[in-house]
């Protein structure tokens, strides 16, 4: 009788703990999908507004126009950043998902690697009006290079430096610097009394992606070799870290703060004259409903490094944005076909990336008077001249998450006053190396 | 007179109705042609029936077939359909105990965490519980009141009640350093607490917060059950207060503390919400617990196949550690009945 009792319990102990959920069955692997069910279409849109309810609001009037177009409704669900991801991952592998979604475009390769998606070939591309229309820099975000395009490109966006032109004023600083060495010179002017230069979101991993990306291009480093092997040890990529975490550590223009900040809360302490400057992709919105006027603060360019080729040539971003992809075993390819068409109009793409103060990645679209607005104009320009896409290797979301991390961890020591140098960079990307797959 | 008969017949030894082999008759059913015995040794099979297969349909499927994909390469380019996954034999076990590499060595660091981490958890839970559920055995004024105080924790929704710690624990704008620093002056510095190795403090604190009012819930039930008496001959022979909780309260809560330290122990070692809560995806070194960390390798870095071999690693910890506890536990329950 002990026995079975034990045994009784080592069950309910199993069933307790129990180990790695396993995924459903994969779909089988089809070609183009099907015209099924030619009425209907499902569309997971990502969060790009201030919250989902502001997202619907933007989006079911053009969703009805389309219905109206076309005859096609479209169910919408408006999913949030933090759920995306393994939104995505649970409806490839179950083949249990929409038809049309919305991804991160530094997504791309990872995603495109699974097979999931409808590959864009001239033959799609034709069907919404050609490639041409697209500007290159965002495409340059929708997939390995060499293959088929796994998304095409919905709305685009850059970094630009906002800052606070009181806090310049009274510091005595004339306007935003341009270089990194003024960007630090002029932070130390205006670290003081309880106020900080710069905000950063040093526990947000790919907010510490996308910095350390941009200045390892100014350093000449790309983290991905020409075979997709990563090299996060690189001299380049190594300085790329260590300038970005010395803005706290060694130049003290960062408050230690900002190390455990991952909700944008530097957005906020700009909002409130706590901070001076902000790196950030389309912050206007946030800005105004953080109760900041409009006059009150400035855009500028990032930084580049001292020397040629100088601010707007120099790469001083990576390419931002939202792709539109199709999953390849929808029941209406036609529909779905037909709603990206819809959805990167010249029309529908000015106004979706006015509501959302992005910019159109359509060339067409860019020439609405909309875009000319000095913020927006900013973040065009760097998508146009100075923007580079981040690598667009199968294991990019790895390497987000990894160098993410690792960056966090040195944040973590300069916070707490332990010193961040060449070494102990140089240590931390070497584990972040190591845990990548062996692919 | 009638005589009332027992539904399960007579209890010398005779053969009861419908216990009688013979050929079956045209119009009986099945249960009335199996004997007896055979129906009431059955039927406590039956009525856990429903519940072992659901049990088969929610746990067991599934980790059968995680064990499967923990032989698998099971990477984003397999995921779609991961049948076709290589196998890898016992790489990703071999990989996931290497602990001179970079994964095993992070493996094994956060297994380290979360040992700690949990006997201090459930250790403090216990304590406090107890003592807790021994103080309110005593009748006063607003009892009721503060046994619902205590229980409020366990009622709370865990993302909410954590998300809220989270909030305290903010360096710049939360209560705690507010308290401990603006207030108190115990703090020269602001400290953090929700990175570097401070974080290892927070998560206790948190885990402890919401995971005592259960041993408190049951450690009172467990004292209900004592009879009064003990107290009183006890009290009688002159035995204080200390004397009855080591001689009488305790030993009497055996039965009911073993299963309350296996069940707080269990899931303290698997809590996954408050350290994702607390910290996100990518939790500090010092609070690294194991199920985010299998949870990263699975769902952050895509690697299902590692992730599964590190649970499986991980279940046969807790079977074993669960096997010995019970073991340790029933010889001395059994030492005790001698």
């Amino acid at each position: 009788m002990r026995r079975i009792r034990a045994a009784a319990a080592l069950l309910t102990v199993t069933a307790l703990t129990g180990t790695a959920a396993a995924c459903g069955g994969g779909s089988s692997a089809g070609g183009e999908g099907s015209n099924a069910s030619t009425k209907t279409l499902t569309y997971w849109a990502s969060n790009q507004g201030p919250n989902l309810a502001a997202d619907k609001k933007i989006l079911t009037p053009e969703l009805k126009k389309f219905e109206e177009q076309t005859g096609i409704e479209v169910k919408l669900e408006v999913i949030p950043w933090s759920d995306l991801l393994n939104r995505i991952l649970a409806a490839t592998t179950s083949g249990q998902g929409p038809d049309v979604l919305n991804i991160g475009n530094s997504w791309s390769s990872s995603l495109q690697a699974t097979g999931a998606l409808l590959p864009w070939d001239a033959k799609n591309f034709a069907a919404i009006g050609g490639r041409d229309r697209f500007v290159p820099a965002a495409l340059g975000s929708t997939g390995a290079t060499g293959k088929d395009p796994a998304a095409v490109p919905l709305y685009s966006l850059s970094y630009a430096l906002y800052y606070n032109k009181a806090m310049f004023e009274d510091a005595g600083i004339d306007g935003p610097p341009a270089t990194w060495d003024e960007l630090v010179a002029d932070g130390k002017k205006l670290s003081k009394g309880g106020k900080w230069a710069l905000g950063a979101e040093g526990s947000n991993l790919v907010n510490n992606i996308h910095q350390a990306f941009a200045l390892g291009k100014q350093h000449g480093a790309d983290f991905f070799d020409a075979d997709g092997k990563p090299t996060f040890t690189s001299d380049g990529a190594v300085a790329a870290v260590k300038q970005y975490v010395d803005f706290m550590a060694k130049d003290k223009i960062i408050a230690p703060g900002n190390a455990e900040y991952a909700q944008n809360q530097s957005l906020r302490d700009f909002a409130r004259g706590r901070t001076a400057m902000v790196l950030w992709q389309a912050a206007a919105t946030t800005f105004e409903a953080q109760g900041m006027k409009p006059d009150e603060w400035g855009v500028a360019p990032v930084p580049v490094a001292s020397g040629l080729p100088g601010a707007g040539e120099k790469v001083n971003s990576m390419v931002a944005g939202i792709n539109l992809a199709v999953f390849k075993n929808t029941d209406n390819i036609d529909g779905a076909r037909k709603f990206v068409k819809f959805m990167t109009s010249d029309t529908e793409q000015a106004h979706l990336n006015k509501a959302y103060g992005s910019i159109p990645p359509v060339r067409a679209a860019q020439r609405d008077a909309a875009f000319d607005r000095a913020d927006t104009a900013v973040l065009r320009d760097t998508l146009l001249k100075s923007a580079a896409p981040l690598p667009q290797v199968p294991d990019e979301s790895q390497f987000e998450t990894s160098v993410g991390t690792a960056i966090k961890k040195l944040f973590a020591d300069a916070a707490a006053g332990r010193g961040v140098t060449t070494d102990s960079v140089k240590a931390e990307l070497s584990k972040a190396q190591q845990q990548m797959p062996k692919s | 007179m009638t005589t009332l008969t027992s539904p399960r017949g007579p209890r010398d030894g005779t053969e009861g109705e419908g216990t009688k082999a013979g050929p079956p008759t045209p119009g009986r059913t099945l249960r009335d042609r199996l004997p007896a015995r055979l129906r009431r040794l059955s039927l406590p099979y039956l009525l856990l029936l429903p519940a072992l297969l659901l049990e088969l349909l929610v746990h067991l499927v599934p980790m059968a077939v995680g064990i499967f994909m923990s032989f698998k390469e099971l990477t984003q380019f397999f995921v779609r359909d991961w049948g076709a996954a290589p196998w890898t034999g016992l790489d990703n076990y071999a990989t996931a105990v290497d602990f001179d590499a970079p994964v095993g060595e992070a493996l094994l660091h956060s297994f380290a965490v979360t040992v700690v981490f949990t006997v201090l958890s459930v250790g403090l839970c216990w304590l406090i519980g107890t003592a807790a559920a021994v103080f309110m055995q005593e009748n006063f004024r607003g009892r009721g009141l503060l046994r619902a105080v205590f229980l409020t924790p366990y009622a709370l929704p865990v993302y909410a009640a954590v998300i809220t710690w989270s909030f305290m624990f903010q360096r710049d704008t939360g209560l705690i350093n507010h308290v401990l620093h603006d207030q108190l002056g115990l703090t020269d510095t602001r400290p953090f607490w929700l990175i570097g190795d401070n974080s290892f403090v927070a998560l206790l604190t948190v885990s402890v917060w919401k995971g005592w009012p259960f041993a408190f819930l049951i450690v009172m039930a467990g004292l209900q059950n004592i009879p009064k008496e003990l107290y009183e001959a006890a009290a009688i022979d002159g035995a204080g207060i200390w004397q009855q909780l080591r001689r009488i309260t305790l030993p009497s809560l055996r039965p009911v503390n073993q299963v309350l330290v296996l069940v707080l122990f269990l899931w303290t070692f698997n809590d996954f919400n408050t350290p994702y809560v607390l910290f996100g995806k990518a939790a500090p070194e010092a609070a690294d617990l194991i199920s985010i960390h299998i949870y990263q390798s699975s769902f952050v870095t895509w690697n299902f196949g590692a992730g599964s071999a590190m649970s499986v690693l991980l279940l046969l910890f807790l079977l074993l550690v669960t096997a010995g506890y019970l073991l340790v536990t029933s010889r001395g329950r059994r030492s005790a009945d001698v």
